[in-house]
Protein backbone atom coordinates (compact mmCIF):
# COMPACT_ATOMS: atom_id res chain seq x y z
CA UNK A 1 0.00 0.00 0.00
CA UNK A 2 1.52 3.33 -1.00
CA UNK A 3 1.90 5.89 1.76
CA UNK A 4 0.11 8.83 0.27
CA UNK A 5 -3.51 7.92 -0.26
CA UNK A 6 -3.70 6.47 3.23
CA UNK A 7 -3.06 9.97 4.48
CA UNK A 8 -5.51 11.80 2.29
CA UNK A 9 -7.68 12.33 5.34
CA UNK A 10 -4.81 13.32 7.61
CA UNK A 11 -4.16 16.16 5.16
CA UNK A 12 -7.64 17.43 5.79
CA UNK A 13 -7.10 16.88 9.52
CA UNK A 14 -3.92 18.94 9.40
CA UNK A 15 -5.71 21.84 7.79
CA UNK A 16 -8.64 21.71 10.22
CA UNK A 17 -6.48 21.26 13.34
CA UNK A 18 -4.25 24.17 12.30
CA UNK A 19 -7.33 26.35 12.43
CA UNK A 20 -8.54 25.03 15.83
CA UNK A 21 -5.17 24.97 17.60
CA UNK A 22 -4.57 28.71 18.20
CA UNK A 23 -8.04 29.01 19.74
CA UNK A 24 -7.62 25.94 21.91
CA UNK A 25 -4.23 27.15 23.14
CA UNK A 26 -5.55 30.65 23.86
CA UNK A 27 -8.54 29.18 25.71
CA UNK A 28 -6.22 26.95 27.75
CA UNK A 29 -4.19 29.93 28.93
CA UNK A 30 -7.18 32.18 29.67
CA UNK A 31 -9.21 29.47 31.42
CA UNK A 32 -6.29 28.27 33.53
CA UNK A 33 -5.45 31.84 34.55
CA UNK A 34 -9.06 32.53 35.58
CA UNK A 35 -9.65 29.05 37.03
CA UNK A 36 -6.48 28.92 39.11
CA UNK A 37 -7.09 32.43 40.45
CA UNK A 38 -10.66 31.55 41.48
CA UNK A 39 -9.61 28.16 42.88
CA UNK A 40 -6.62 29.34 44.90
CA UNK A 41 -7.61 32.90 45.84
CA UNK A 42 -11.12 33.89 44.78
CA UNK A 43 -13.15 31.03 46.26
CA UNK A 44 -14.06 30.57 49.93
CA UNK A 45 -12.42 27.94 52.15
CA UNK A 46 -14.57 24.92 53.07
CA UNK A 47 -16.30 24.85 56.46
CA UNK A 48 -14.53 21.62 57.50
CA UNK A 49 -11.56 21.24 55.16
CA UNK A 50 -10.50 24.92 55.34
CA UNK A 51 -7.99 25.71 52.57
CA UNK A 52 -7.25 22.05 51.84
CA UNK A 53 -10.42 22.07 49.73
CA UNK A 54 -8.42 23.92 47.05
CA UNK A 55 -6.76 20.64 46.06
CA UNK A 56 -10.21 19.60 44.82
CA UNK A 57 -10.03 22.12 41.95
CA UNK A 58 -7.14 20.14 40.47
CA UNK A 59 -8.07 16.67 41.67
CA UNK A 60 -11.66 16.50 40.45
CA UNK A 61 -11.10 17.85 36.89
CA UNK A 62 -8.00 15.62 36.56
CA UNK A 63 -10.05 12.59 37.58
CA UNK A 64 -12.91 13.45 35.20
CA UNK A 65 -10.42 13.97 32.37
CA UNK A 66 -8.71 10.68 33.20
CA UNK A 67 -12.05 8.88 32.72
CA UNK A 68 -13.28 10.80 29.65
CA UNK A 69 -9.90 10.52 27.92
CA UNK A 70 -10.04 6.76 28.42
CA UNK A 71 -13.53 6.55 26.92
CA UNK A 72 -12.40 8.66 23.96
CA UNK A 73 -9.33 6.46 23.53
CA UNK A 74 -11.56 3.37 23.48
CA UNK A 75 -13.90 4.97 20.91
CA UNK A 76 -10.96 5.86 18.63
CA UNK A 77 -9.59 2.35 19.17
CA UNK A 78 -12.91 0.79 18.16
CA UNK A 79 -13.09 3.00 15.05
CA UNK A 80 -9.52 2.12 14.10
CA UNK A 81 -10.19 -1.56 14.70
CA UNK A 82 -13.37 -1.74 12.62
CA UNK A 83 -12.64 0.70 9.79
CA UNK A 84 -8.85 0.32 9.74
CA UNK A 85 -8.51 4.07 9.71
CA UNK A 86 -4.92 5.05 10.56
CA UNK A 87 -5.91 8.48 11.81
CA UNK A 88 -8.22 6.90 14.40
CA UNK A 89 -5.36 4.65 15.54
CA UNK A 90 -3.03 7.63 15.83
CA UNK A 91 -5.66 9.57 17.79
CA UNK A 92 -6.20 6.66 20.19
CA UNK A 93 -2.44 6.17 20.61
CA UNK A 94 -1.94 9.83 21.50
CA UNK A 95 -4.80 9.94 24.00
CA UNK A 96 -2.92 7.48 26.20
CA UNK A 97 0.03 9.51 27.52
CA UNK A 98 -2.21 12.51 28.17
CA UNK A 99 -4.79 10.35 29.95
CA UNK A 100 -2.07 8.63 31.97
CA UNK A 101 -0.87 12.08 33.02
CA UNK A 102 -4.36 13.08 34.18
CA UNK A 103 -4.68 9.79 36.09
CA UNK A 104 -1.33 10.26 37.83
CA UNK A 105 -2.25 13.85 38.69
CA UNK A 106 -5.57 12.70 40.21
CA UNK A 107 -3.80 9.95 42.19
CA UNK A 108 -1.13 12.32 43.53
CA UNK A 109 -3.51 15.16 44.42
CA UNK A 110 -5.85 12.61 46.00
CA UNK A 111 -3.04 11.34 48.21
CA UNK A 112 -2.05 14.92 49.11
CA UNK A 113 -5.65 15.60 50.14
CA UNK A 114 -6.12 12.26 51.90
CA UNK A 115 -3.10 12.60 54.16
CA UNK A 116 -4.33 15.67 56.11
CA UNK A 117 -8.09 14.97 55.75
CA UNK A 118 -8.57 11.21 56.09
CA UNK A 119 -5.32 10.63 57.94
CA UNK A 120 -3.96 8.35 55.21
CA UNK A 121 -2.24 8.74 51.83
CA UNK A 122 -3.56 5.53 50.39
CA UNK A 123 -5.89 2.69 51.37
CA UNK A 124 -5.69 -0.56 49.41
CA UNK A 125 -9.11 -1.78 50.52
CA UNK A 126 -10.93 1.22 49.05
CA UNK A 127 -12.76 0.38 45.82
CA UNK A 128 -12.48 3.89 44.33
CA UNK A 129 -8.76 4.20 45.00
CA UNK A 130 -7.93 0.72 43.77
CA UNK A 131 -10.04 0.92 40.59
CA UNK A 132 -8.44 4.26 39.79
CA UNK A 133 -4.96 2.79 40.18
CA UNK A 134 -6.03 0.03 37.75
CA UNK A 135 -6.98 2.78 35.27
CA UNK A 136 -3.40 4.08 35.51
CA UNK A 137 -2.03 0.59 34.81
CA UNK A 138 -4.43 0.19 31.85
CA UNK A 139 -3.01 3.37 30.33
CA UNK A 140 0.56 2.15 30.92
CA UNK A 141 -0.26 -1.27 29.46
CA UNK A 142 -1.83 0.36 26.43
CA UNK A 143 1.26 2.54 25.87
CA UNK A 144 3.52 -0.49 26.31
CA UNK A 145 1.52 -2.57 23.79
CA UNK A 146 2.17 0.01 21.08
CA UNK A 147 5.90 -0.42 21.70
CA UNK A 148 5.85 -4.21 21.56
CA UNK A 149 4.93 -4.60 17.89
CA UNK A 150 7.13 -3.52 15.01
CA UNK A 151 4.17 -3.41 12.62
CA UNK A 152 1.93 -0.43 13.50
CA UNK A 153 -1.18 -2.22 12.20
CA UNK A 154 -0.63 -5.14 14.56
CA UNK A 155 0.21 -2.80 17.42
CA UNK A 156 -2.97 -0.79 16.78
CA UNK A 157 -5.08 -3.98 16.78
CA UNK A 158 -3.60 -5.34 20.01
CA UNK A 159 -3.76 -1.98 21.78
CA UNK A 160 -7.36 -1.43 20.61
CA UNK A 161 -8.46 -4.73 22.15
CA UNK A 162 -6.84 -3.78 25.47
CA UNK A 163 -8.49 -0.34 25.38
CA UNK A 164 -11.92 -1.88 24.70
CA UNK A 165 -11.57 -4.57 27.39
CA UNK A 166 -10.44 -1.93 29.89
CA UNK A 167 -13.68 0.00 29.30
CA UNK A 168 -15.29 -2.25 31.93
CA UNK A 169 -13.26 -0.41 34.57
CA UNK A 170 -14.89 2.96 33.79
CA UNK A 171 -18.35 2.25 35.27
CA UNK A 172 -16.63 0.44 38.13
CA UNK A 173 -14.68 3.61 38.98
CA UNK A 174 -17.74 5.82 38.62
CA UNK A 175 -20.12 3.68 40.66
CA UNK A 176 -17.59 2.29 43.16
CA UNK A 177 -18.63 4.90 45.72
CA UNK A 178 -22.29 3.87 45.37
CA UNK A 179 -22.01 0.10 45.02
CA UNK A 180 -19.66 -0.45 47.93
CA UNK A 181 -18.88 1.42 51.09
CA UNK A 182 -15.65 3.31 50.62
CA UNK A 183 -13.45 5.79 52.41
CA UNK A 184 -13.76 8.02 49.34
CA UNK A 185 -16.75 10.34 49.45
CA UNK A 186 -19.63 9.82 46.97
CA UNK A 187 -20.11 12.05 43.91
CA UNK A 188 -20.82 15.72 44.66
CA UNK A 189 -21.59 17.11 41.21
CA UNK A 190 -22.99 14.50 38.81
CA UNK A 191 -25.50 12.94 41.15
CA UNK A 192 -29.25 12.59 41.40
CA UNK A 193 -30.72 15.52 43.33
CA UNK A 194 -28.16 18.00 42.01
CA UNK A 195 -24.71 19.08 43.19
CA UNK A 196 -23.90 19.25 46.91
CA UNK A 197 -21.14 21.78 46.33
CA UNK A 198 -21.85 25.40 47.13
CA UNK A 199 -22.17 27.54 43.94
CA UNK A 200 -19.21 29.67 45.11
CA UNK A 201 -17.07 26.53 44.76
CA UNK A 202 -18.90 24.90 41.85
CA UNK A 203 -18.19 27.70 39.36
CA UNK A 204 -14.42 27.71 39.85
CA UNK A 205 -14.55 23.91 39.55
CA UNK A 206 -16.35 24.10 36.18
CA UNK A 207 -13.90 26.72 34.89
CA UNK A 208 -11.03 24.46 35.88
CA UNK A 209 -12.73 21.57 34.07
CA UNK A 210 -13.07 23.73 30.94
CA UNK A 211 -9.37 24.65 31.27
CA UNK A 212 -8.42 20.97 31.47
CA UNK A 213 -10.61 20.23 28.42
CA UNK A 214 -9.01 23.03 26.39
CA UNK A 215 -5.58 21.80 27.43
CA UNK A 216 -6.50 18.27 26.39
CA UNK A 217 -7.75 19.34 22.96
CA UNK A 218 -4.59 21.43 22.39
CA UNK A 219 -2.17 18.72 23.43
CA UNK A 220 -4.01 15.95 21.58
CA UNK A 221 -4.10 17.96 18.33
CA UNK A 222 -0.42 18.89 18.68
CA UNK A 223 0.55 15.26 19.29
CA UNK A 224 -1.49 13.92 16.36
CA UNK A 225 -0.10 16.62 14.04
CA UNK A 226 3.43 15.72 15.08
CA UNK A 227 2.82 12.03 14.43
CA UNK A 228 1.13 12.65 11.06
CA UNK A 229 4.07 14.87 10.05
CA UNK A 230 6.43 12.10 11.09
CA UNK A 231 4.57 9.60 8.88
CA UNK A 232 4.69 12.02 5.97
CA UNK A 233 8.43 12.47 6.30
CA UNK A 234 8.85 8.72 6.33
CA UNK A 235 6.60 8.30 3.28
CA UNK A 236 8.55 10.97 1.41
CA UNK A 237 11.84 9.30 2.29
CA UNK A 238 10.46 5.99 1.00
CA UNK A 239 9.38 7.61 -2.27
CA UNK A 240 12.80 9.19 -2.70
CA UNK A 241 14.50 5.91 -1.99
CA UNK A 242 12.36 4.19 -4.62
CA UNK A 243 12.93 6.89 -7.21
CA UNK B 1 -19.85 -10.97 4.70
CA UNK B 2 -17.52 -8.03 4.45
CA UNK B 3 -14.47 -7.96 6.67
CA UNK B 4 -15.60 -4.64 8.11
CA UNK B 5 -18.94 -6.12 9.20
CA UNK B 6 -17.14 -9.11 10.71
CA UNK B 7 -14.94 -6.82 12.78
CA UNK B 8 -17.95 -4.80 13.85
CA UNK B 9 -19.69 -7.97 15.06
CA UNK B 10 -16.46 -9.04 16.79
CA UNK B 11 -16.26 -5.76 18.74
CA UNK B 12 -19.98 -5.77 19.54
CA UNK B 13 -19.99 -9.38 20.74
CA UNK B 14 -16.76 -8.82 22.66
CA UNK B 15 -18.19 -5.85 24.53
CA UNK B 16 -21.42 -7.76 25.28
CA UNK B 17 -19.49 -10.73 26.68
CA UNK B 18 -17.29 -8.35 28.66
CA UNK B 19 -20.36 -6.67 30.16
CA UNK B 20 -21.81 -10.05 31.16
CA UNK B 21 -18.49 -11.16 32.66
CA UNK B 22 -18.27 -7.88 34.53
CA UNK B 23 -21.78 -8.23 35.90
CA UNK B 24 -21.08 -11.82 37.04
CA UNK B 25 -17.86 -10.73 38.73
CA UNK B 26 -19.74 -7.86 40.37
CA UNK B 27 -22.38 -10.13 41.86
CA UNK B 28 -19.77 -12.71 42.92
CA UNK B 29 -17.73 -10.06 44.74
CA UNK B 30 -20.78 -8.54 46.36
CA UNK B 31 -20.09 -7.37 49.87
CA UNK B 32 -16.44 -8.40 49.89
CA UNK B 33 -15.45 -5.07 48.36
CA UNK B 34 -16.55 -3.14 51.44
CA UNK B 35 -13.97 -0.86 52.99
CA UNK B 36 -15.54 -1.08 56.43
CA UNK B 37 -18.25 -2.86 58.40
CA UNK B 38 -21.00 -0.78 59.94
CA UNK B 39 -22.13 -1.36 63.53
CA UNK B 40 -25.26 -2.97 62.05
CA UNK B 41 -23.17 -5.41 59.93
CA UNK B 42 -21.31 -6.35 63.08
CA UNK B 43 -24.48 -7.07 65.01
CA UNK B 44 -25.74 -9.39 62.27
CA UNK B 45 -22.62 -11.55 62.58
CA UNK B 46 -22.64 -14.48 65.00
CA UNK B 47 -19.16 -13.47 66.15
CA UNK B 48 -16.99 -10.51 65.15
CA UNK B 49 -14.07 -11.19 62.77
CA UNK B 50 -11.03 -12.63 64.51
CA UNK B 51 -8.72 -10.41 62.49
CA UNK B 52 -8.14 -6.69 62.33
CA UNK B 53 -10.90 -5.00 60.34
CA UNK B 54 -12.39 -1.57 59.58
CA UNK B 55 -15.41 -0.34 61.48
CA UNK B 56 -17.11 2.73 60.05
CA UNK B 57 -19.97 4.98 61.07
CA UNK B 58 -20.83 8.35 62.48
CA UNK B 59 -19.11 9.49 65.65
CA UNK B 60 -22.11 9.69 67.97
CA UNK B 61 -22.66 13.28 69.14
CA UNK B 62 -21.69 13.66 72.81
CA UNK B 63 -19.85 10.34 72.90
CA UNK B 64 -16.23 11.54 72.60
CA UNK B 65 -14.35 11.69 75.87
CA UNK B 66 -10.84 11.07 77.09
CA UNK B 67 -9.71 8.67 79.80
CA UNK B 68 -6.56 10.76 80.05
CA UNK B 69 -4.49 13.01 77.85
CA UNK B 70 -4.07 10.39 75.16
CA UNK B 71 -6.60 7.58 75.51
CA UNK B 72 -9.81 8.49 73.75
CA UNK B 73 -13.23 6.85 73.75
CA UNK B 74 -16.13 7.40 71.38
CA UNK B 75 -19.11 5.56 69.94
CA UNK B 76 -19.52 4.72 66.25
CA UNK B 77 -23.15 4.51 65.18
CA UNK B 78 -25.16 3.82 62.04
CA UNK B 79 -28.30 5.17 63.63
CA UNK B 80 -29.63 1.74 64.63
CA UNK B 81 -26.60 0.11 66.28
CA UNK B 82 -23.77 1.51 68.37
CA UNK B 83 -20.25 0.22 68.99
CA UNK B 84 -18.01 1.79 71.64
CA UNK B 85 -14.43 2.39 70.49
CA UNK B 86 -11.26 2.98 72.47
CA UNK B 87 -8.18 4.50 70.81
CA UNK B 88 -4.79 4.98 72.41
CA UNK B 89 -3.20 7.94 70.66
CA UNK B 90 0.13 7.46 72.44
CA UNK B 91 0.72 4.21 70.60
CA UNK B 92 -1.01 4.96 67.29
CA UNK B 93 -0.88 8.69 66.55
CA UNK B 94 -3.48 11.41 66.76
CA UNK B 95 -6.90 11.32 65.13
CA UNK B 96 -7.11 13.41 61.91
CA UNK B 97 -8.30 17.03 62.17
CA UNK B 98 -11.57 16.15 60.43
CA UNK B 99 -12.46 13.71 63.21
CA UNK B 100 -15.50 15.23 64.94
CA UNK B 101 -18.76 14.32 66.61
CA UNK B 102 -21.57 13.86 64.13
CA UNK B 103 -19.12 13.16 61.31
CA UNK B 104 -18.04 9.95 59.62
CA UNK B 105 -15.01 8.01 60.83
CA UNK B 106 -13.43 4.63 60.15
CA UNK B 107 -11.57 2.79 62.89
CA UNK B 108 -9.21 -0.10 62.26
CA UNK B 109 -8.66 -2.69 64.95
CA UNK B 110 -10.20 -5.69 66.71
CA UNK B 111 -13.24 -6.34 68.80
CA UNK B 112 -12.35 -6.61 72.49
CA UNK B 113 -13.86 -9.26 74.78
CA UNK B 114 -15.99 -6.63 76.54
CA UNK B 115 -17.62 -5.49 73.29
CA UNK B 116 -15.40 -2.42 72.95
CA UNK B 117 -13.62 -2.00 69.63
CA UNK B 118 -9.90 -1.52 70.26
CA UNK B 119 -8.68 0.76 67.47
CA UNK B 120 -5.11 0.84 66.23
CA UNK B 121 -5.88 3.54 63.69
CA UNK B 122 -8.64 6.10 63.20
CA UNK B 123 -9.42 7.70 59.83
CA UNK B 124 -11.85 10.55 59.23
CA UNK B 125 -14.39 10.41 56.43
CA UNK B 126 -15.52 13.44 54.49
CA UNK B 127 -19.01 13.55 52.99
CA UNK B 128 -19.97 14.88 49.56
CA UNK B 129 -20.96 18.31 50.91
CA UNK B 130 -18.71 21.29 50.28
CA UNK B 131 -19.66 24.74 51.57
CA UNK B 132 -18.07 27.95 52.85
CA UNK B 133 -17.99 28.46 56.65
CA UNK B 134 -20.71 31.17 56.50
CA UNK B 135 -23.13 28.80 54.78
CA UNK B 136 -22.39 26.07 57.33
CA UNK B 137 -22.99 28.54 60.19
CA UNK B 138 -26.25 29.72 58.63
CA UNK B 139 -27.43 26.11 58.27
CA UNK B 140 -26.52 25.38 61.88
CA UNK B 141 -28.38 28.49 63.09
CA UNK B 142 -31.52 27.62 61.13
CA UNK B 143 -31.33 24.04 62.42
CA UNK B 144 -31.10 22.64 58.91
CA UNK B 145 -27.58 21.34 59.35
CA UNK B 146 -27.79 17.77 58.20
CA UNK B 147 -25.36 15.25 59.54
CA UNK B 148 -23.76 13.29 56.74
CA UNK B 149 -25.11 9.76 56.71
CA UNK B 150 -22.47 7.04 56.71
CA UNK B 151 -21.86 5.78 53.19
Amino acid sequence: MSGWHRFANPTRFSRLSARILPWALALTIVLFAAGLYLALVGSPPDARQKDTVRIMYIHVPAAWMALSTYVLMAIFSGMGFIWKHPLADIAAKNCAPVGAGFTLLALITGALWGAPMWGTWWEWGDARLTSFLILFFLYLGYIALWQVFEDPEKAARAAAILALVGLINIPVIHFSVQWWNTLHQPASVFRRGGPTIDPAMLWPLFIMLAAFEAYFVSVLLLRIRAEVAEWRVRALQMMQAEA
Amino acid sequence: MKRKTQRMIFVGAGLAILAIAGALAFFAMGDNVRFFYSPGDLRKMTSPPDVSFHLGGLVKPGSVHKDNEMVMRFVLTDGASDVPVVFDQTAHGLVPDLFAEGQGAVAEGRMGADGTFVATRVLAKHDEKYMPPEVADALKRSGEWQRGAPQ
